[in-house]
């Protein structure tokens, strides 16, 4: 459980160039930003607004010995473990999500002490992320006391309030290497725009280190200057932008699509009849195979996408 | 006795309903809490708000658009606020919240809730997907109703890991572990409706469903249950409950009678 030094935070953002620039880059050069043995942190939650199209990129590049922290952990994880990429999961709940049941690849890798499943809280892990976003090395709450999640947290501390003397449970801080998150807009500066559930994108981009954005589209700047109050995250904190139009699919984008539940039928089936020779077949089909994003997204099917739209969309309709 | 016109899955729902009063704010789960949620908003709660984990606020629920989770913009249709996981999470720290819907793989006594664990955590034989948000809600929630099927290997004397706080061992551990706020206040199974013993802590049973026998509900459960000296009965749900509750969920999707 190791909270970063202080002055190395600080030296992070020393180190950005925080003035504004552009920096739209290929998913490919925004990806390279991830180093092996990095803790990443990815936005959304659960199968909403996960940066999928990042997940993809971080697998086909290889990457290793990632920690993996998340609020909710879909399908997205199963991936990055049968791939190699992770060994550490920080979250509160993983699994494909509630109507497909219990991640066989989650079940495999952590009752095979293959890797790691570190349980925090859903809250926690919100508050650990603000922590790292406020510049403090840890946040008291209220809750994560008394329980087992506490007595499996070794390094997790207590303390008797200065003020009250009620007993409180100290979350630490948790700063990200480097932050994945997708969005709908966002301009070449990294102005990021969202609609829709916010998550812990917010706390996320500002606890983390270095920042990747990918958006369903770009804008101008002056379209964020005519609504500057949509703005989320500011510019300088982040530094690369991706346009990738259906980057989070199969799982969904507020506004944009629901998710492509063909797409998830197909590879819940794959997994729980297959196992992880299942994920490996849908890795080798939808990941290593396909040469670009956009060739992943012909793979799923103009219907399958269209249908995803139509109901993504339709959340404005009335 | 006459077979009984509700299914157990459907008594389940109306018992949790009635607890809800009207004006206060609930965490809907998705599936069979958030069908209570609305049937009490139907039946007796017109003001009753509902927050999902994912951040939402008094969302508007119609009928057969039923959100599959609680983290997904199916959940966020004509709410009131959309807000951060952490802050909505947050508004029970600060006393906003006054009932959570829990459920888990285990229970045990004194209302402690696994869903993390069976069998030994350092060597399980199965790993649950989690917590989610069941410690948050189970720490501060001012009052929280366990729905759970009524099996022996459910109902045990201690769950393998406590994933969700109830009374811990008892007593005052609760209070004593820093958690002042909050506590399971009733569990609803199929059997029956059951609290909690002021002093103690142990789980006792408040009221019986129709026809069921005080044998039924000890061979079910896996631990010493305490029982009043005289047992009452639940009262049955009512046509009219009934009726609602299945407009909210026609094709029994959710209500769906588990087997016996």
């Amino acid at each position: 459980m190791m909270v970063k030094p202080y002055a190395e935070l600080r030296d992070a953002i020393d180190k950005k160039d925080r003035g504004l620039r552009e920096k739209v880059v290929s998913l490919k050069d925004a990806i390279a930003l991830v180093k092996d043995g990095d803790t990443i942190a990815s936005g959304g939650c659960h199968y909403s607004r996960t940066p999928m199209a990042a997940v993809w990129e971080i697998i086909r590049q290889k990457k290793k010995d990632l920690t993996y922290c998340r609020s909710i952990t879909s399908t997205e994880g199963d991936l990055l473990l049968v791939a190699g990429a992770v060994k550490h999961v920080v979250t509160s709940w993983f699994s494909a999500g509630v109507t497909w049941g219990v991640s066989a690849v989650m079940r495999h890798y952590t009752e095979k002490k293959l890797a790691v499943y570190e349980e925090w809280s859903h809250m926690a892990m919100g508050l650990r992320f603000r922590a790292g976003g406020l510049g403090i090395p840890f946040i008291p709450t209220r809750a994560m006391l008394g329980s087992d999640l506490v007595s499996r947290l070794p390094g997790l501390k207590e303390m008797d309030c200065p003020y009250t003397g009620e007993r409180l449970s100290l979350l630490p801080a948790l700063n990200p290497d480097v932050a994945i998150l997708h969005t709908q807009r966002c301009d070449p500066y990294g102005n990021v725009q969202s609609d829709g559930l916010p998550f812990m994108d917010q706390d996320i981009a500002m606890a983390a280190d270095k920042v990747i954005v990918t958006t369903e589209r770009i804008i101008s700047n002056d379209q964020v200057r005519r609504r500057p109050d949509q703005t989320k995250i500011p510019f300088f904190c982040v530094d690369a932008v991706v346009e990738v139009p259906y980057g989070c699919l199969p799982h969904e984008c507020y506004g944009e699509y629901q998710p492509d539940f063909v797409n998830m039928d197909s590879y819940v089936k794959l997994m729980k009849s297959r196992g992880l020779d299942g994920v490996r077949e849908y890795l080798d089909k939808y990941v290593y195979a396909p040469p670009s994003w956009n060739d992943y997204l012909a793979l799923n099917g103009f219907k399958n996408i269209l249908e995803a739209t139509i109901q993504g969309r339709g959340i404005y309709n009335d | 006795m006459t077979k009984p016109n509700y299914n157990t899955a459907e008594m389940v729902c109306v018992m949790s309903a009635r607890f809800l009063e009207d004006g206060k704010i609930v965490f809907g789960g998705a599936g069979m809490p958030l069908i209570s949620c609305i049937l009490a908003q139907k039946m007796h709660a017109p003001r009753l708000t509902i927050l999902f984990e994912g951040g939402v606020i008094g969302p508007h629920i119609e009928v057969g658009r039923m959100p599959p989770s609680t983290n997904e913009q199916r959940a966020a249709r004509r709410a009131n606020m959309l807000l951060s996981i952490t802050d909505i999470l947050l508004l029970q720290q600060r006393g906003y919240v006054d009932y959570g819907f829990l459920g888990g793989a285990q229970i045990d006594m004194h209302g402690n809730l696994n869903s993390s664990f069976i069998g030994d955590p350092d060597n399980p034989k199965v790993r649950l997907p989690g917590t989610g948000g069941a410690n948050d809600i189970a720490s501060l929630a001012s009052k929280i109703l366990v729905s759970m099927h009524h099996e022996k290997k459910r109902f045990v004397e201690h769950v393998d890991f406590v994933t969700a706080p109830g009374y811990l061992r008892g007593g005052d551990t609760r209070k004593k572990a820093g958690l002042t706020a909050g506590g399971p206040y009733k569990v609803i199974t199929h059997l029956g409706i059951f609290g909690f013993d002021e002093r103690s802590k142990r789980m006792r049973v408040e009221t019986l469903h129709p026809g069921v026998s005080v044998e039924e509900v000890k061979e079910r459960t896996g631990f010493e249950l305490l029982f009043p000296a005289k047992i009452d009965y639940t009262k049955a749900p009512t046509d009219e409950e009934l009726r609602v509750l299945r407009q909210l969920d026609p094709d029994q999707i959710y209500t769906r009678p588990k087997e016996e």
